[in-house]
């Protein structure tokens, strides 16, 4: 293989990694706090056709990014209202997020479908990127960059901070949080809304950077590839880091594949590769004892309703 | 008085629930570094009672004077403001973390790691506390966990330590420890109101006590000159009835056995059951002692059949290899059993009596015939149970979830009784049951066992189970020690076995039949 080759599927892998790690990641610390929100999908694909609508119709990719994690927020702000404050089930509502995203996304995205907008491009001028080297530290787009700085602050604020303790005890134990004086519906708030802005920008990243280009369900069920990385990672941003990155590289087998002329397995099938490893990660974790619930917070998906 | 202000005097507290007067018209005094007990029944408002002097609830009438000026204490916050610290009976823990974070997490003001990891370690090595503060909490025993809790509040040096019921989960050794740290802690001139039921232990400890009954204080006493007997009937305002014991107990033949079970825990906190063995012989009954969380609901599950043993052998019910058989199964061979949690596991809250009683009564009693349940007999059975065991209730038809504790508990061991299984496991018979009817309940248990049942009875109260059983095994870890009988075995024996440490591994005693 040419070096040539080398740093073109490096860089791919990067680019197909970025979205779902920061989707990810915002769902990990969600469910951290004891919230599980499977509408990862749906607040994916509303950040998406935000980012695309708003990039299309003022020329600004940056103003649409900001608005996709907006938007993210925003749906997330329904799922919250319906699982926090009117404890809903939390399945069953987040999987009518992602209808409801996928609704609103085609909605939206009607008007745009086919038309292209000026994507975020590089955070580094051109020149930084002329070598080898430089391709692979400074000709990233920007999201990239973000989501590498996101799982640092992600560690940092679970370990470290005493913000990240509080959110890590409420999703420990709602009860004792409670009783020692925490807001508990207060911090899961929070921890939603994060939540929906990381898929959101996660959203855009698909729109902005991958396919500046509309089409209708354009993030294609990566929300549950990211929702599977939270388990695959038993709760740890680290791993999850690793994580994304592995199945950024499964994704992209295809595209190479096809590239080099390797004519070995069908298209359809490399296509369907990540989503095989996401059920077979899966699975090899549940089969192991004690593994699934393993970093697992214990009251994940519990609602909480405050008693005197 | 004579010029030193009691550190808190309450006067003329009155809480109202909806239906009912939690506290009327309370009031008594704690003088600094005094040890005061606050004693009575489950449901004498004894919790309503701290509640409101540590800020949770908000007494409708009445005054509170924190050292000699009157306070209003709006919020648990509040109460630590003014040096009130709190150890509940239940835990705030959390279990995936470390002692120090949860240390930290019951800080009102946020404390910097390095700071506060040196205020801990002082407080350790002060009181004596043998702590890891970086260990994990689910790896940690109860009395350990109660440790974090005394240390959350030492950590603000409180002038008044409010302790709920705090030895019901320990061991006696760790009962005389606690103890030794309470009275360094009045001998430093922090004020103590330590609410319990365990009479003996107030003895023990303090040096006044405030006896409330129906939400209003009854006596004032010192426990130093009163019997336990006198205060056990100022609490409950009657005679205290004894159970009667039959005379003699002659073993019969063996109606359960097991052997060598062992099981895996579920995780991620379960306890592995370890080469479990044990016999228990009609008319008998056997206690099985422990602190909370070393095996025992694994037990009874693998006792009852909601978990299966590797080998239809290693449990056997009157001569019949019942170690693959489902808990239906097991029914039918004459096992009935009770588990510690009442709601949602010893009966289906939502659901009413008589349906609840079809859930276990069915295989013995026939209450369900071609797949259609006798309703009829059903409802018979309900009202006999709901008669024989005085459950408080409007009839068959009540959900199970509208009974109180304690009522609910009698309707259940009723329900398992009247069934007239020839093998009874129950758990926590007498859990937060007012004592009338654990006297009831025991008594019941007495008279099954006199009639040729054989009986288990898992506990954490050592002294029901001193009371009840002749023969008493502990369980530590998942191991059960060698059984012993009860008239042979002293309080301290027990204790070293539940804090673990084991004496030789002895098979249960007595060979099979």
């Amino acid at each position: 293989m040419t070096p040539e080759i080398t740093i073109a599927i490096l860089m791919t892998v990067v680019g197909a990694s970025t979205p779902i790690l920061l989707a990810a990641l915002g769902e990990l610390v969600v469910e951290k706090s004891g919230v599980l929100n499977l509408g990862l999908e749906g607040m994916m694909l509303i950040g998406a056709v935000a980012a695309f609508a708003v990039a299309a119709t003022t020329g600004s990719a940056w103003l649409g990014a900001l608005v996709a994690m907006l938007a993210g927020a925003a749906a997330a702000l329904i799922f919250g209202v319906l699982t926090l404050t009117l404890t809903a089930n939390q399945v069953a509502t987040g999987l009518a997020l992602t209808i409801f995203g996928v609704g609103v996304s085609s909605l939206v995205g009607a008007p745009f479908v086919g038309m292209t907008v000026e994507g975020l491009g590089t955070l580094f001028p051109e020149s930084l990127a002329d070598d080898a080297w430089g391709r692979i530290l400074f000709g990233h787009n920007p999201l990239a960059y973000v989501s590498l700085l996101a799982v640092v602050l992600v560690v940092w604020f679970l370990n470290r901070s005493r913000a990240g303790l509080i959110l890590r005890a409420v999703g420990e134990s709602d009860e004792a949080a409670h009783s020692i004086g925490y807001s508990v519906i207060g911090v899961r708030y929070l921890a939603v809304l994060f939540g929906g802005a990381m898929a959101g920008l996660a959203g855009s990243c698909y729109s902005l950077v991958l396919t500046p280009l509309w089409a209708d369900q354009l993030t294609a069920g990566r929300g549950w590839i990211a929702l599977a990385l939270v388990v695959f990672a038993s709760w740890r941003p680290w791993r999850l880091f690793l994580g994304a990155y592995l199945f950024g590289g499964v994704m992209t087998l295809e595209l190479h594949a096809k590239a080099a002329g390797l004519s070995l397995l069908e298209p359809e099938f490399l296509a369907m590769l990540p989503y095989l490893a996401t059920i077979a990660v899966l699975t090899i974790i549940s089969l192991r004892r004690s593994g699934a619930r393993a970093g697992a917070p214990a009251c994940l998906a519990k609602p909480f309703r405050a008693s005197a | 008085m004579n010029g030193v202000a009691p550190r808190l005097a309450l006067s003329g507290v009155t809480k109202r629930f909806p239906g009912v007067v939690a506290n009327r018209d309370v009031a008594f005094e704690v003088q600094p570094g005094e040890i005061h007990a606050l004693l009575g029944e489950n449901g004498a408002g004894k919790s309503t009672l701290v509640k409101i002097i540590y800020g949770v609830l908000a007494a409708d009438e009445g005054e509170v004077l924190w050292d000699g000026a009157p306070v209003r204490i709006a919020n648990p916050k509040a109460a630590r403001r003014l040096g009130i610290g709190m150890v509940f009976q239940h835990f705030s823990l959390f279990d995936a973390l470390t002692v120090l974070e949860n240390i930290a997490l019951g800080m009102d003001e946020a404390m910097g790691r390095a700071e506060l990891s040196a205020r801990v370690d002082e407080i350790l090595e002060t009181y004596h506390l043998p702590l890891d503060p970086m260990r994990e909490v689910h790896t940690l025993s109860v009395g350990e966990r109660q440790r974090i809790e005394i240390v959350r509040s030492l950590i603000r040096t409180p002038k008044l330590l409010i302790m709920d019921e705090p030895t019901s989960v320990l061991t006696p050794q760790e009962v005389e420890r606690l103890f030794e740290i309470l009275r360094q802690l009045a001998s430093e001139g922090c004020s103590i109101l330590y609410i319990s039921h365990k009479l003996h232990e107030i003895q023990a400890l303090c040096e006044r006590a405030t006896i409330l009954r129906g939400g209003e204080v009854v006596a004032e006493c010192d426990p130093k000159i009163e019997t336990a007997k006198s205060m056990a009937e100022l609490m409950i305002g009657a005679d205290l009835k004894e159970v009667e014991r039959r005379a003699g107990n002659e073993a019969g033949e063996a109606r359960m056995t097991v052997r060598g079970l062992s099981l895996p825990g579920e995780p991620p906190f379960g306890v592995d059951l370890d080469e479990v063995s044990l016999t228990v012989r009609a008319g008998e009954i056997l206690g099985i002692a422990g602190v909370a969380g070393n095996g025992q609901n694994e037990l009874l599950a693998a006792l009852s059949g909601e978990s299966l043993a590797a080998k239809a052998a290693m449990i056997r019910i009157d001569g019949t290899d019942a170690g693959r058989l489902g808990p239906g199964a097991r029914r039918r061979l004459g096992l009935a059993a009770v588990p510690e949690e009442r709601n949602g596991h010893g009966a289906v809250p939502e659901f009413s009596l008589a349906d609840n009683a079809v859930l276990t009564a069915r295989h013995r009693l026939g209450l369900v015939a071609a797949g259609f349940v006798k309703f009829a007999e059903a409802r018979a059975y309900t009202e006999r149970v709901i008669r024989d065991f005085s459950v408080r209730t409007t009839g068959p038809g009540a959900s199970a979830g509208s009974l109180s504790g304690g009522n609910l508990q009698k309707f259940i061991m009723g329900r398992e009784i009247l069934q007239a299984p020839s093998v009874l496991v129950v758990s926590q018979p007498t859990w937060g049951v007012d004592a009338g009817a654990a006297a009831q309940i025991h008594q019941a248990l007495v008279d099954l066992a006199a009639g040729g049942a054989a009986i288990v009875v898992i506990s954490q109260d050592l002294d029901e189970l001193l009371s009840l059983a002749d023969n008493l095994a502990v369980i530590n870890e998942g191991r059960l020690s060698a059984i012993r009988p009860v008239a042979e075995t002293s309080i301290e024996e027990i204790g070293l076995l539940m804090g673990g440490v084991h004496g030789e591994v002895v098979e249960a005693q007595g060979d099979a039949r």
